[in-house]
């Protein structure tokens, strides 16, 4: 079963559409459940799907489509411009606190990349905004997990704030920011453990993170391989932190990446960075259209939309 | 087939949930099964075969489509009949090689999984293949340590494969009964890495020529369609045996392993439970059919009180 885009998905319905001369709201009903198949293959959650077709559809069954001489170029327009509003413009700053140092906090399931997306962030700032971070181990549970961040400290010769694993992260935490003011660190970039979002005692100490030092950013990073479930974690981590953004890995995958539209449409928050690779300058601002077209199974929507 | 008996009797509390067998039903549970991930093709086709089985056969209650469904749904899962148990072997060395993509819980599976041959009396070695992410080393050190058990391991930023042929040496001179090799994180479409994998897989091959007995591919339950793809491309680059399911803990099902039985024939043999090292389980049909429409049952026993 290989993954079909929109555009092979509506070949089949142009067809029968070319053959009469004009589109019905039948055909119209048979290409929203082409694009719905399609949404679901890349993952986009089926409640978000709902909600979209019927945008859509409002939209197809007006004037737009209907009366379009194009009628397949017109459907892949209009999802695909929906698509992108959607996600959202395009947004990769960073926040600066007027009092340094900035806080930034990272939060997520286990495994999604959040230690890795720690040094790609720290490399970021440094590099295109010439700052000074310091990274905060503050996973006290996951084996091995201060001395990944160490070693990723070593690979960037940035300096890393740990206190073992005795020490809860709250407090390692306060005293990061304690640290980074008297050497004059101007980011503090904490990472955390891996948690599930039903996990209430490891969401109380996300929180309890949250309030003792007041991060400027809280991103939420997560797997762009996750499927339906994305709309359960990202309610969950946002509902408990209010997060600020949301960093998406992962992505130089094959995967569709729909998980991207569920996460946008209940988090209403900007997705900011993708993660590209498992180095340390593997990451890119997010691109909304770039991702729509990807979910949608299209390199290059434009050309796509000129052949249809 | 006190199995097909329980499963039956799940499958009945579920339906007996719904009214009629109408376009609402269907409806309803293709909707249940795609938010758990199962793969949309499959679901589909379930979705029709359970339509034509309805109007050829009249069906109009829901309980006398149940043991349609389950009759399909366990067509899906008891494919072949061989079981799904790992290939010890009864002497000698036994060599298992894990593969997947990044951050699904190999390393985790592993150490778990010593745990679980330590405490039946095996005496295992793990090799440390990992030599790329950072800490990965020192990650199975911990889990090595935690299991009671010899981790092999070289530098960071070695050679996997020479690991890999150091710890079967070291396995066979100790007379281990079984080797566990963990390898780095890669997605499958990067063929650089995936061939790094078949030349460790080619090492085992060599030094122990009924092996390795298992390729496990560790999968993520929250992973969506993706998965699939990471079934092929591993399984045409390793020929996995065997898929351990992780992180089936949260609240995602990880149903996509559905469609890669019917479509890849490869059996789910273990399953994650969380992070510690008791949290490791053989993989149960029932359990988890069950488990894809756990949220269902849930409601109803919720209305109920
Ligand atoms: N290919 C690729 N791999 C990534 C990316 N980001 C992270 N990884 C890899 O994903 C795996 C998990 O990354 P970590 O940074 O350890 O994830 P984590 O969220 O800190 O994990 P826990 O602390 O266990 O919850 C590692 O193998 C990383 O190298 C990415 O953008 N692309
Ligand atoms: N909740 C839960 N977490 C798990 C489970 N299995 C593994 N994890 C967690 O998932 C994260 C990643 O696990 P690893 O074992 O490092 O995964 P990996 O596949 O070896 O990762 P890479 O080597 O970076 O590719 C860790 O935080 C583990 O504790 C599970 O069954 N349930
Ligand atoms: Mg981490
Ligand atoms: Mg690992």
């Amino acid at each position: 079963m290989a993954f079909e885009g929109l555009a092979d998905r509506l070949q089949d319905t142009l067809q029968k559409i070319r053959g009469k001369g004009k589109v019905t709201e039948a055909d119209v009903k048979e290409m929203m459940r082409e694009v719905r198949l399609a949404l679901l293959e890349a993952d986009v959650n089926f409640k978000v799907v709902k909600q979209f077709i019927n945008k859509v559809k409002e939209r197809a069954v007006g004037q737009e489509v209907m009366k379009s001489l194009t009628p397949g170029q017109q459907v892949i327009k209009v999802v695909n411009e929906e698509l992108t509003a959607l996600m959202g413009g395009e947004q990769s700053k960073i926040a600066v606190s007027s009092r340094p140092p900035t806080v930034i906090m990272m939060a997520g399931l286990q495994g999604a990349g959040k230690t890795t997306t720690v040094g790609k962030l720290a490399n970021h700032l440094r590099k295109n905004h010439n700052r000074k971070p310091l990274l905060v181990a503050a996973d006290i549970y996951r084996p091995a997990a201060i001395n990944q961040l160490e070693t990723l400290g070593k690979q960037l010769s940035m300096p890393v704030f740990s206190m073992g694993d005795q020490v809860s992260p709250v407090e390692i935490a306060s005293k990061a920011i304690e640290k980074a003011k008297e050497e004059h660190l101007d980011y503090v970039i904490i990472d955390t453990a891996g948690r599930l979002h039903i996990d209430e005692d490891l969401m109380q100490e996300l929180k309890d993170v949250k309030e003792a030092v007041t991060p400027d950013e809280i991103f939420l990073v997560v797997d762009s391989m996750t499927g339906q479930d994305a709309v359960n974690v990202a309610e969950s981590f946002n509902d408990a932190l209010d997060i600020t953004g949301v960093v998406l890995t992962k992505l130089d995958g094959d995967t569709r990446g729909g998980a991207a539209l569920s996460i946008k449409a209940v988090t209403d928050k900007p997705i900011k960075f993708a993660g590209m690779g498992e180095k340390l300058d593997a990451l890119e601002p997010f691109h909304p259209e770039r991702m729509a077209s990807r979910i949608l199974g299209m390199g290059d929507v434009l050309t796509l939309i000129e052949k249809a | 087939e006190k199995t097909r008996t329980s499963f039956s009797t799940k499958m009945n509390n579920l339906v007996k949930n719904y009214r009629k067998v109408d376009e609402d039903f269907f409806e309803e549970l293709e909707e249940l099964l795609i938010s758990a991930d199962v793969g949309v093709a499959t679901v589909m086709d379930l979705i029709d075969v359970l339509k034509d089985e309805a109007r050829t056969r009249n069906i109009k209650d829901t309980k006398e489509l149940q043991s349609v469904i389950s009759e399909k749904l366990a067509e899906l899962l008891h494919k072949s009949e061989e079981d799904g148990s790992l290939n010890v072997q009864e002497d000698g060395l036994s060599v298992f090689l894990f593969v997947g993509v990044n951050g699904v819980g190999k390393t985790t599976t592993i150490g778990k999984l010593a745990h679980k041959f330590k405490q039946e009396g095996k005496k295992v070695v793990l090799a440390a293949g990992d030599t790329f992410r950072a800490g990965a080393i020192e990650q199975l050190d911990v889990w090595g340590e935690r299991a009671g058990v010899d981790v092999i391991k070289h530098q960071a930023g070695s050679d996997p494969a020479a690991v890999v042929f150091d710890a079967v040496q070291s396995a066979k001179s100790r007379q281990a009964d079984i080797l566990l090799c963990d390898t780095a994180g890669r997605l499958q479409n990067k063929v650089n890495l995936m061939n790094e994998l078949e030349k460790v897989k080619r090492v085992i091959q060599r030094e122990v020529p009924s092996g390795p007995h298992e390729v496990i591919l560790v999968l993520d339950a929250t992973t969506g369609q993706n998965a699939m793809s990471q079934a092929k491309q591993f399984g045409q680059s390793t020929d996995v045996s065997g898929i351990a399911l992780t992180k089936l803990d949260g609240t995602a099902k990880g149903g996509i392993v559905l469609a890669i039985r019917h479509e890849l024939d490869i059996p789910v043999k273990l399953v994650g439970l969380g992070e510690q090292i008791d949290d490791l389980h053989e993989f149960d049909a029932d359990t988890f059919v069950y488990g894809l429409f756990s949220s269902i049952i849930e409601e109803e026993e919720e209305n109920d009180q």
